[in-house]
């Protein structure tokens, strides 16, 4: 009929699925790699991994990072290294959670959890310090009463990719890698996207590129930090064994 | 009064009872209708939200039901700006010019039969004037200068084209709508509303389908009241005027809180009126097929059928809103003048000829001659697109054998 053909297009509409969803009611699975708010994370230990070396803020393309480093107390050290993160704050006004801060770190000390729906009603609480952002003593990051936490925003949040290696080493330099996860502890990198020539096993399945990496590399990032970390579950192949 | 207000039992003796039975009326017929420009107006972001693979209002209240109170209650706590070039007094008074009107139309549409409360008889519409139809075309015509004024008197471009849209279109769209507001006139006899009801009332065609003068007329004037209607009230697909992707808002852009406000009720207003015309001009107002005996029954059946009638054209509105896109200003020129004024007056004519010859099966002739020249337009053009695929696939056949 022409013209009136799209009369029946909207009626058949009528009785199909509808394409959103109820939003606060029902939410939608974030995907992997998603950006939401920052957190600090710590080593098993319940030492914190900033360094203080400012390498966030410098990257920060909105110059919404501001970092202090000052030298550890002998007698009672924030950090494993020699300096750590004294005064931390974020300020989400500014923030465009491009996530460069995370790819500038060095000890994986900043991540991204999944969560987004938070809100401030001045600009003072716009700005995090390190009594928010810095993970509780579960590992997890502190759900503050004005944020909006839901089941699994803070599992996987390393679904990060590092441009750079992980564990410094310049081998794995180019070569991206899923790596770190929030909270306790240093992850094993998970085979990423690109690893041509390393191992098939780790480029046709999820296998880990544990045994791939350089021993010692291995031995130094566990021997220091007490093992692999990471939330259990979250592991990819948990058979696989370290 | 009596003579203005029509033949209501209500007014064959005016004493002050009855005029406090009026006011009362009057100010129900306003809540009623503003209760159901509110469900309209649910009815439709709901309906509209579903035949887009959305939900719709779901938050205030069951099902979204409360949305548009909400709604409503917040646009009139919002600032009322008034702009710096505009016409102050007309500014302020537009506003009024199209609600009022569109309220006064509602007047006249029977949603009921004969209810006694109160030792009082009176119809279940608020006047039932002598005038009847004509009031309704009466105060479309008012209803245009709030358009016009809204966006004359804003000091602004946009505003100002919206409104000259409207003018024009309102004007031209008219001529259609009284045409076929002609037909039924010529078969029920009477202007009045309830006249037009009543000669609706009886066994039609066989005895078994309604008299209905969507049936009687052969459904043309029906479509080119349907088409008109929605030009007048500038619903979509002739929302030019307020055509948001090309003039923002249209005449209502420099409005906020309750001006905005009063524009937008009566919008809905309008698509409620307009639902109650079509009823009571096409498809026999308050009447229906089993009519009880009993009191309370008397009174309700009506009502219920009224309803009925009411949201199955709102919903049709609706479907159209949905799904046809914004017509370009020279195809609603094209549309109103070439298509819609030349059918309606010549259906005029013919209904006309037939009352003159009192020939009781020329309608029942006209539209079977109707429907056999659609059906035949619409073989011929499927015939004709089989053809042409048909051509395509032998072309296409035959640049593959040369290719090969």
């Amino acid at each position: 009929m022409g013209a009136l053909d799209g009369f029946k297009v909207t009626f058949k509409t009528m009785f199909e699925d509808k394409v959103t969803t109820c939003y606060p009611h029902e939410k939608r699975p974030k995907p992997e790699r998603f950006h939401g708010r920052h957190v600090l994370n710590r080593y098993e230990d319940g030492m914190e991994k900033c360094i203080g070396c400012e390498l966030c803020a410098g990257v920060c393309p909105a110059r919404c990072i501001y970092v202090r480093g000052r030298d550890n107390p002998p007698d009672a050290p924030v950090s494993p290294g020699e300096r750590y993160g004294f005064v931390y704050e974020i300020n989400f006004l500014r923030c465009i959670h491009c996530d460069l801060c995370v790819e500038a770190c060095p000890t994986e000390a900043i991540t991204e959890s999944k969560m987004f729906e938070w809100s401030f009603t001045n600009r003072r609480d716009a700005i995090y310090t390190k009594a928010e952002l810095v993970v509780g003593d579960d590992g997890r990051p502190q759900e503050l009463p004005w944020e909006d936490w839901r089941t699994g925003d803070d599992e996987n949040t390393s679904g990060w990719m590092r441009a750079t290696s992980p564990a410094g080493s310049p081998d794995y330099e180019d070569r991206a890698l899923w790596s770190g996860e929030l909270g306790y502890g240093v992850r094993e990198a998970e085979a990423g996207q690109v690893l041509e020539g390393i191992d098939a096993e780790a480029e046709a399945g999820r296998r880990p590129i544990h045994g791939q990496l350089e021993e010692s590399l291995i031995e130094d990032l566990h021997g220091s930090h007490g093992g692999s970390g990471g939330h259990a579950g979250h592991d990819p192949d948990p058979d696989e064994g370290h | 009064m009596t003579h203005l207000l029509g033949v209501d039992p209500l007014l064959d003796k005016v004493d002050f009872g009855v005029v406090v039975f009026v006011v009362v009326k009057a100010f129900a017929t306003l809540l009623i209708l503003l209760v159901s420009v509110l469900l309209t107006i649910w009815w439709m972001r709901k309906l509209m939200a579903f035949m887009q693979n959305r939900h719709g209002p779901t938050e205030a209240g069951p099902f979204g039901l409360l949305q548009s109170l909400a709604d409503g209650i917040k646009v009139f706590f919002k600032e009322a700006f008034t702009p710096r070039d505009a016409d102050r007094f007309v500014y302020r008074i537009a506003p009024y010019l199209a609600v009022v009107p569109a309220f006064l139309t509602f007047a006249i549409i029977p949603v009921g039969g004969t209810i006694t409360l109160f030792h009082h008889t009176t119809l279940l519409q608020l006047a039932d004037p002598p005038v009847g139809i004509l009031w309704m075309l009466a105060m479309s015509g008012i209803a245009i200068y709030g358009v016009m004024l809204a966006g004359w008197s804003s000091g602004s471009k946009y505003p100002l084209l919206g409104s000259v849209r409207a003018s024009a279109q309102m004007v031209s769209y008219e001529a259609a709508l009284g045409l076929s507001i002609g037909s039924v006139i010529l078969v029920s006899g009477s202007l009045s509303t309830r006249d037009i009801v009543v000669a609706q009332a009886t066994r039609g065609i066989g005895g078994v389908l309604p008299n209905w003068n969507v049936i009687q007329l052969a459904f043309v004037p029906f479509v080119i009241f349907m088409i008109a209607a929605t030009a007048e009230m500038n619903q979509p697909p002739f929302d030019l005027t307020e055509a948001d992707s090309e003039l923002v808002g249209g005449y209502m852009t420099e409005y906020a809180s309750v001006g905005f406000a009063f524009f937008y009720l009566a919008e809905f207003m309008n698509l409620v009126t307009t639902s109650g015309i079509i009823v009571t001009l096409f498809f026999g107002g308050p009447t229906g097929p089993w009519n009880p005996t009993t009191v309370i029954l008397r009174w309700l059946m009506p009502i219920l059928y009224f309803v009925i009638k009411e949201c199955i054209v709102v919903s049709t509105y609706v479907w159209i809103r949905a799904t046809l896109p914004r017509l370009r200003y020279d195809q609603l020129m094209d549309l109103g003048w070439k298509v819609l004024i030349p059918i309606a007056l010549f259906w005029l004519l013919v209904i006309a000829a037939i009352k003159v010859g009192r020939w009781p099966y020329a309608v029942g002739a006209a539209a079977g001659g109707l429907l056999a020249f659609i059906l035949l337009t619409r073989a011929m053009a499927v015939g004709k697109a089989r053809a042409a695929d048909a051509a395509d696939e032998v072309a296409v056949s035959r640049r593959r054998v040369e290719g090969s």
